[in-house]
């Protein structure tokens, strides 16, 4: 983490938050893996991650966070995770005759890889998601940034 | 049957919110508020006293998960109604903060000026 | 063949994916080109399911009533050919009308997921899958309406969000009381369980009825839940102008009336009477209001309102008659309404206003837009040979064959008021002296002028064969609405 004196909030912040990203983003990642089993599921391990992320803006600002996933990058993240839905939707709709059809095999139940293809659904819906929230986030503090800086003039963004 | 009245209750103060205040955030909070009561309403339709979670584990028979557990199409329902309010209430903000760059205000009484 | 049904959310939403991804490198040309190939494809696959009797397609391979169907009818195939119609044209139309935005990427990813929404609203059998894609569509709404960010723009967008958003909360309140009653979300399996018990007086079913009318009339923009429509129909930028008022309100708000109160719930004669009288009064007040107007689409948003009364009127009438006449209303409406509204986009883009005081004279100037335009007012008012005249006679006539008297004195006199309306609008915009402001205007580029032209040849055609379009394409419509079981029986297969 780059420790930058001058954005941001306070050291104690800093160092709570420092310890506590790397726990929110383990459970978030659980979340989403054992998502057909216990509640939870892709929608919100995708907000824990992008919560993750939201924490490491309020704590040390803006551009540390664009620094580690970049608007651009997180756009293109937030396509292919909408991209990957779509398109296991149409092999169900090629392979089974009706669209989100189960085509991998169920295997024993309660068992980790179980249930089909709904773990491949949890990880794109978690990365649409996470990347969602993040550059909406993003979008909304750049917008911020530009009404304080300049007053007078009519800004167009 | 107080469960839902206190739920009615809920979204009159939301409805409240929305119509009387002035201040554009106050009217989001408003509705974010009214949000909250709608999926509560669903998720009432399926309670059942003293009923487990509707999660099924290895070792439970299925006849004491129908006969024990609170109904879980309606929790499903409300996932999706948040995920939908989520969206909106993100579109709200944003369109309030840009009104703000264009007024130079927060008062929707206001920002009028199509009228007639 | 019954695959073919999902595709027409999944072809639309994977486009709008597809323009985000690969439009951040070429941001000119590419969205355009595929919004167009796309609208045109749904129409192809449309063209292939057309004339198959009813379709149901099971998602997931789930039986009904524990998964979510799309079933399609002869009433989803006439919504989905005018929301599908309209929406190609109007792809063509905004291929040169965005230029002044100059941000093609959004516009079309917005514009995709609202026909997906809408596309979903007409073909699902279930009512929370029903609440999903109108929520897809609405909110892909909210922000185009507001897409230019001026301030008048965005003023009309967030009064339109505030009030979108009751409504959909409205809705799923109704919803909900629908499934504590019966037990179930899927339209078929509600049906079945309303009749075999017959359970009318439920409170809980009028509770319902209540929210259901509440919520769809506020997204069908009915009196007195319109004060959205005026500001939101003319702030939008021209194309979306007519892809609100054109399918919008229709897809969003009249389909789900006509479906539930038909085909779920029953129409009882109190239901009857409240939809005679709601449609009445936004006749007479939508062409009230919008005769004291000079902002050219704020008329025609107002009269939009109005016309959508006549629907009304005619779905409550509920005689045969009634519902032939209201739902060749609707795709008559959506065809002249979409046009005025592309011609008033095009005006303003030549002479960069819209007040009608400042026009004046346009015949000279730009003569195919103008002709449009006359085309246009004399199909809303009503005139021989057009179609607006076939479907507001059919109306009258079902009001009288009911004896309901009063709803047909409205609507003799609503169609005077629309007529001395627009001939205002004729009168001050298109003949009459050449302002400055025109004298320097040239024609509308080519792709403006092509939808255009389609858009009055078909106010034309329909109107000279509307006896091949009613018996083709409305008579099937109207027999699906009043066969209530025959609608349980080929979803839920009894």
């Amino acid at each position: 983490m780059k420790k930058n004196k001058q954005s941001g909030m306070t050291f104690i912040v800093k160092t709570i938050t420092n310890l506590i990203i790397g726990f929110m983003m383990v459970f978030g990642a659980y979340i989403v893996l054992y998502g057909h089993i216990t509640p939870g599921g892709g929608f919100p391990g995708g907000v824990m991650i992008a919560l993750a992320y939201i924490l490491i803006t309020l704590a040390y600002g803006r551009k540390v966070v664009e620094s580690m996933v970049s608007g651009i990058a997180g756009s293109i993240a937030d396509d292919f995770g909408a991209l990957v839905i779509l398109v296991l939707g149409l092999i169900g709709l090629w392979i089974g005759g009706t669209f989100l059809f189960n085509f991998l095999p169920k295997g024993t139940p309660f068992s980790l890889f179980s249930a089909g293809n709904i773990i491949l659904y949890n990880l794109a819906i978690t990365v649409k998601v996470g990347m969602s929230l993040y550059i909406v986030f993003l979008a909304l503090a750049i917008l911020q940034r530009v009404v304080t800086e300049d007053e007078t003039q009519e800004v167009r963004k | 049957m107080t469960l839902y009245f206190l739920d009615f209750v809920l979204l009159i103060i939301g409805l409240y919110a929305l119509v009387v205040k002035r201040h554009i955030v106050k009217k989001i909070l408003g509705v974010a508020i009214m949000e909250y009561a709608v999926n509560l309403f669903l998720i009432l339709l399926g309670f059942r006293k003293s009923g487990i979670a509707p999660i099924l584990t290895k070792d439970m028979d299925i006849n004491t998960f129908i006969h024990t557990a609170v109904d879980p199409l309606p929790q499903a329902l409300v996932l999706t109604s948040i995920v939908i309010g989520l969206g909106t209430l993100a579109l709200m903000v944003a369109m309030a903060i840009r009104l703000y760059e264009r007024y130079g205000t927060f008062d929707m009484e206001e920002i009028n000026r199509l009228r007639g | 063949m019954t695959a073919l049904l999902p595709l027409f959310t999944a072809i639309p939403v994977f486009s709008a994916i597809l323009i985000l991804l690969i439009g951040k490198f070429d941001k000119k040309n590419f969205p355009r080109i595929w919004s167009v190939l796309t609208s045109l494809s749904l129409l192809v696959i449309l063209a292939v399911i057309w004339g198959k009797g009813t379709i149901v397609h099971e998602m997931g391979g789930w039986k009904p009533p524990f998964g979510v169907v799309l079933v399609s009818d002869h009433l989803s195939r006439l919504m989905l050919l005018i929301v599908n119609a309209v929406a190609f044209l109007v792809t063509i139309y905004s291929y040169v009308y965005m230029k002044k935005y100059e941000d093609y990427l959004r516009f079309f990813t917005l514009f995709l997921f609202m026909l997906a929404g809408m596309n979903g609203v007409v073909l699902t059998g279930d009512l929370f899958n029903l609440y999903v894609f109108l929520e897809i569509a609405s909110i892909a709404s909210y922000a185009l309406v507001g897409y230019g960010v001026d301030a008048e723009e965005l003023e009309a967008s967030f009064k339109y969000l505030v009030l979108g958003v009751l409504a959909s909360i409205f809705i799923l309140f109704g919803i909900g009381m629908i499934y504590s009653v019966t037990g179930s979300v899927n339209m078929a399996d509600i049906a079945r369980f309303l009749t075999a018990n017959n359970i009318a007086d439920n409170k809980a079913v009028l509770m319902a009825v209540g929210l259901f009318i509440l919520g769809f009339g506020l997204k069908g923009g009915l009196v007195p839940f319109h004060a959205w429509l005026p500001d939101a129909h003319s702030s939008a930028p021209a194309p979306i102008s007519a892809m609100l008022s054109g399918v919008l309100i229709k897809a969003l708000g009249i389909y789900p009336l006509i479906r539930i109160f038909y085909n779920v719930i029953d129409m009882t004669p109190v239901i009857s009477t409240i939809f005679i009288v709601i449609g009445c009064i936004s006749m007479i007040v939508g062409a009230l209001m919008g005769s004291g107007q000079i902002d050219i689409k704020r008329l025609f948003a107002f009269h939009s309102v109005s016309q959508m009364g006549y629907v009304i009127v005619g779905i409550g009438l509920g005689t045969p008659l009634g519902i032939i006449g209201a739902l060749f209303h609707l795709l008559n409406h959506s065809i002249f309404k979409s046009l005025l509204f592309l011609s008033s986009g095009a005006i303003e883009n030549r002479t960069g206003t819209r007040n009608m005081k400042e026009l004046g004279g346009l015949r000279e100037y730009m003569p195919v837009t103008s002709g449009s335009a006359i085309v246009g007012s004399l199909s809303i008012s009503g005139i021989p040979p057009f179609n607006g005249f076939w479907s507001k006679l059919i109306i009258i006539l079902a009001a009288f064959q009911a004896k309901n008297m009063w709803a047909a004195a409205a609507l003799v006199l609503t169609a005077f008021l629309t007529l001395m309306c627009f001939l205002k609008f004729l009168r001050h915009a298109i003949f009459g002296e050449a302002s400055e402001r025109v004298k320097g205007a040239k024609e509308a580029s080519f792709a403006m002028v092509f939808s255009l032209v389609i858009f009055a040849v078909l106010c034309l055609l329909v109107g000279i064969f509307n006896g091949w379009v009613i018996s083709n394409i409305i008579v099937p419509a109207q027999s699906v609405i009043t066969n209530k079981l025959g609608y349980i029986s080929s979803v839920l297969g009894i």
